[in-house]
């Protein structure tokens, strides 16, 4: 992000775009950047991009994102998706970044941090956090 | 007897079992008894949010299935979790016909679901069923003086098409323990997020929220945090910090029970708070 982004026609109309929208379920070019999502998020003093941010770059069809900490930080607690004044339901694009990463073969969590954590957790932590 | 079909879910089996014995308890002492499904499987704890996972809606799904196996259009969840992963999938169905045929078809070996069982959760039975009254009437062993922060968490109010409440604004869990003669300690953190799995990978995210939940519950008055969902009962007390306060934790059914004279099977911090606070408690102790 340090040298900006490049906007283009190809990217907006990157594969990328498309396919974090229809995992998703989310419009999204609805999103006009008011920053709810962020301001009420618990999790972004763990994240590299806020919420919007992330959001945008995937309007922009930046694919580094997936690289970004923020869907890692997610707890899928879903107090964006009911604050959004668009409607769209900005965890499910987390769920989307983190599918997409994982299904390219990216691990994200150490099989080991799993000592002395009740089934509820375990169970949660593997379906949101592994292929 | 009411006979109220009831999903556990695998907390109510393990770490919460207390909060199984003494919802159990409590509910016979309102007239309820809980049948608990035959053969049912777990729930998968967290809902997936990804359009082409079709697969995760199998385990919820074959759950309203035993329901319906027994005749029944209704099933109670003590688990927060358990409730929003079975309402959800409840819902999703519900909605799309052709997704429920394909989950249908998957399932070759059960009965076709065919839409229609509602997922209940305790605090809304407590509300629509039982009602607020009618509950208030039972109680033997009120719980006055004693000062409760209602901590919600996330899926019991989130998202909103199956919340129990208002996602932002609930009111049952304070309108229940007023009921059981409590104070209900206002707080800003009650439907805010503990880290929910983070827990696993990322322990240190839990910590930072669960010291801002705790210290936001003491600040406003709270001597106790009262909690459906087992996985914030484990964050609550694994990932506390060791300073600042401790506020002991306990769950709805084990304050319902209480209240209502069952067996309440409190965590010991908790009974011994609510022991030295209550005069019901301490008039029994002199006896």
């Amino acid at each position: 992000m340090a040298d900006g982004l490049r906007l283009s026609r190809e990217a907006l109309a990157a594969p990328f775009v498309g396919k974090v929208e229809e995992l998703s379920g989310q419009n999204l070019s609805a999103c006009y950047q008011c920053g709810k999502c962020a301001a009420g998020c618990l999790f972004t003093e763990h994240m590299d991009a806020l919420p919007n941010q992330v959001l945008r770059r995937v309007q922009l069809g930046d694919e580094s994102v997936l690289a970004a900490s923020a869907p890692w930080a997610c707890a899928s607690c879903l107090a964006c998706a009911v604050r959004c004044p668009k409607g769209v339901d900005v965890a499910r694009v987390m769920e989307a970044l983190r599918l997409l990463a994982l299904r390219r073969g990216l691990p994200h969590l150490d099989p080991r941090a799993t000592a002395g954590v009740p089934q509820i957790a375990l169970v949660g932590a593997y379906r949101k956090l592994t292929p | 007897m009411k006979r109220i079909p009831y999903f556990p879910g695998c907390a109510m089996k393990d770490q919460a079992r207390d909060y199984e014995r003494a919802a159990q308890a409590a509910l016979a002492a309102l007239g309820c008894e809980l049948v608990e499904l035959p053969r049912w499987n777990c729930c998968g704890t967290v809902y997936s949010l990804a359009n082409d996972d079709l697969m995760r809606h199998v385990g919820p799904v074959r759950n309203l299935i035993r329901v319906q196996d027994m005749g029944e259009d209704r099933v109670l969840t003590l688990c927060a979790m358990c409730y929003g992963t079975l309402r959800r999938s409840a819902r999703f169905v519900a909605a799309d016909p052709e997704r429920l045929s394909r989950i249908n078809a998957f399932m070759s070996d059960e009965h076709d679901y065919r839409g229609g069982v509602e997922v209940l959760h305790l605090l809304g039975l407590l509300r629509d069923v039982v009602g607020y009254e009618n509950l208030a009437s039972k109680v033997v062993r009120p719980l006055t003086g004693v000062r409760a922060a209602p901590y919600y968490g996330c899926t019991l109010v989130r998202p909103r098409e199956v919340g129990v409440d208002n996602p932002d604004q609930p009111e049952v869990f304070e309108r229940v323990l007023s009921a059981l003669g409590a104070e209900v300690a206002e707080f800003p953190y009650k439907v805010e997020c503990c880290g929910a799995y983070l827990t696993v990978g990322a322990p240190a995210i839990v910590a930072g929220r669960v010291r801002d939940i705790v210290a936001s519950a003491a600040a406003n008055g709270a001597d106790l945090i009262v909690t459906s969902c087992p996985l914030c009962q484990f964050n609550l007390e694994a990932r506390r910090p060791g300073i600042g306060p401790r506020l002991p934790v306990a769950y709805l059914g084990q304050l319902l029970a209480w209240a209502l004279g069952a067996d309440a099977c409190l965590p010991p911090e908790a009974e011994a708070l609510i022991q030295g606070t209550t005069p019901a408690a301490a008039g029994a102790q002199q006896r």
